[in-house]
């Protein structure tokens, strides 16, 4: 694993960008249970190839229980998960709340983490740095991930979770611990990579403002239920702060809080 | 982590305080003989008192006295191979030792099956003295190598078994979610997650272990052998060589700082990605 550190200034033509697209996904009258506890109760969800949605609520919810599920990290009480009648394996990439990197291995080759085990050698590091390159990284190949900000070590691990082609993109949080200017960054760089290669997008956040700046449609939890389902017709790119992105986040938030 | 990535930080803004190049130099210097002041100045004042007359040769004998034996049995060539075989004895017993301690202690800290059914008999054993098995071990062996290996290997396994246990049992479960997640197969996970995790608490089980080794062998040497550095000693003492017994222990001292200094070497080398072992550039 350890990999010789090229440098840095090779061009990043070789390494295909992985054509993605995007699938569907359908939640059909999902029940997860923890002991006596129903956490999630029949969810049904068509989620559209190609969408990016959102998942808000309040803690404790189940909205991280439903993306686990979609990862594949975790199996549903009752019910099924499938993509066009067929079970979602291995086409799910998820993005963590911490960026869950191995401190252990440089940025390049936490990025190549990603890629299934069939990619070998020089294709390795090239398919990363093309990916580190993509959200702007390339030039801290060769570091620890120690010395990276928090802003920057989300990147790599975004950059870990694209390479290798992604069907799904699930987001569980993954702007939380960052600051505000970074978060906006962040908002916008996942924004720009989900438009250009259209992978299907899930993002569970508990920022209706972050779910209105970047989704096609919204999802409320209550008590393990959908309770609010919601398209947001904003055209893009969206700007902050008009009056229609408030309006709707208005709505939400009375939904939120209200019941 | 935080507290050692703070006194790492700690130490550059002090280091880059100093200012010019040339008291950078020195202020390194400094930091590298600073803990060698000490044995020094002990020395020192230990030849005085000696000069002096305040100490008996019989008693304590001069360095300047204990230095020339140590010549003298280093040009025999007596020195030389007591000390080849007293570490053979003492890297044999680690490696034996030390590979049942690190294998175990990875697999009862993978796998709960195994943990469940040993760790319990690894615990009691782990509280008998095991220089107390010296008598047990003579009647076994004699005073032949076997029993020294064993005696040995017995006291560096538990320092590697219990550190090695933890290491693996403590690796971040949030990094081992994320390899699954990732598609990582279990060697893969063991490879780049458990292993690289569990690596720091392992040479803590190592440091321990080499202070053990030297315990343990010396013990033994003393009791039961007819060859190696305390052999070398305890057959001194019958000719009232007091020089030859205190050039032993100064050895003692001296290997055991050696023990110390090849862990750190190993430490720096594969833990270079701890914030606590990187060196500030520039």
């Amino acid at each position: 694993m350890n990999a010789p550190l090229r440098p840095l200034n090779v061009p990043q033509r070789a390494a295909e960008p992985p054509v993605a697209g995007g699938i569907a996904a359908s939640f059909n009258a999902v029940r997860r249970d923890f002991g006596a506890k129903r956490v999630l109760d029949g969810i049904d969800l068509q989620i559209e190839a190609g969408q990016f949605i959102a998942i808000v609520g309040k803690s404790g919810c189940g909205k991280s229980t439903l993306l686990r599920l979609l990862a594949g990290l975790d199996q549903p009480s009752g019910g099924s998960i499938t993509s066009d009648g067929k079970p979602l394996e291995g086409l799910t990439r998820i993005m963590f709340q911490e960026p869950r990197l191995l401190p252990w291995q440089r940025v390049l080759a936490n990025v190549e983490v990603g890629l299934p085990p069939e990619v070998r050698g020089e294709q390795r590091h090239e398919r990363a740095l093309a990916a580190l390159a993509q959200v702007g990284l390339a030039d801290r190949a060769g570091e620890w991930p120690s010395v990276l900000s928090g802003g920057q070590k989300q990147r790599v691990a975004l950059a870990r979770a694209l390479i290798s082609g992604p069907q799904i993109l699930a987001l569980d949080e993954p702007l939380g611990a960052l600051d505000a200017l970074t978060r906006i960054e962040m908002q916008r760089l996942v924004e720009r990579i989900w438009r250009e290669q259209g992978f299907t997008t899930v993002l569970v956040t508990h920022d209706v403002s972050e779910a209105v700046a970047l989704a096609d449609r919204i999802i409320l939890i209550d008590d393990g239920r959908i309770a609010l389902d919601l398209d947001v017709p904003l055209p893009r790119p969206r700007r902050r702060g008009n009056a229609d992105s408030a309006r709707l986040e208005g709505l939400i938030l009375e939904r939120l809080l209200g019941s | 982590m935080s507290l050692v990535e703070r006194s790492a930080r700690f130490g550059t803004a002090r280091a880059s305080r100093k200012g010019t190049p040339g008291a950078a130099v020195l202020g390194r210097f400094e930091a590298r003989i600073a803990g060698w002041f000490l044995p020094a100045l002990l020395l020192v004042v230990w030849e005085v008192l000696s000069r002096v007359g305040y100490l008996a040769p019989n008693v304590l004998p001069a360095p300047s006295a204990v230095a020339s034996a140590g010549w003298q049995v280093l040009k025999s060539g007596e020195l030389i191979h007591h000390m080849a075989v007293s570490t053979a004895r003492a890297l044999a017993g680690l490696a034996v030792g030390g590979s049942i301690g690190f294998v175990l202690g990875i697999a009862n800290g993978l796998s709960d099956l195994t943990r469940r059914y040993s760790d319990t008999t690894l615990q009691m054993i782990r509280n008998i003295p095991h220089l107390a098995l010296i008598p047990l071990v003579i009647l076994w062996f004699g005073i032949e190598e076997e029993a020294k290996l064993f005696l040995v290997a017995l006291g560096v396994f538990f320092p590697i078994y219990i550190n090695t246990l933890h290491g693996v049992r403590s690796v971040d479960p949030q990094l081992i979610e994320m390899g699954r997640a990732y598609g990582m197969t279990r060697w893969t996970l063991f490879r780049d997650v458990v292993l690289p995790g569990a690596l720091p608490s392992i040479f803590v089980g190592l440091r321990f272990a080499l202070g053990i080794m030297w315990l343990t062998l010396i013990v033994a040497e003393t009791i039961a052998a007819e060859s190696g550095l305390a052999h070398m000693a305890m057959q001194a003492r019958e000719f009232l060589l007091v020089d030859i017994v205190v050039l032993a222990i100064v050895i003692y001292a001296l290997l055991g700082k050696l023990a110390d200094v090849v862990t750190t070497v190993l430490e720096r080398a594969s833990l270079k990605w701890h914030p606590s072992f990187q060196k500030t550039e520039g």
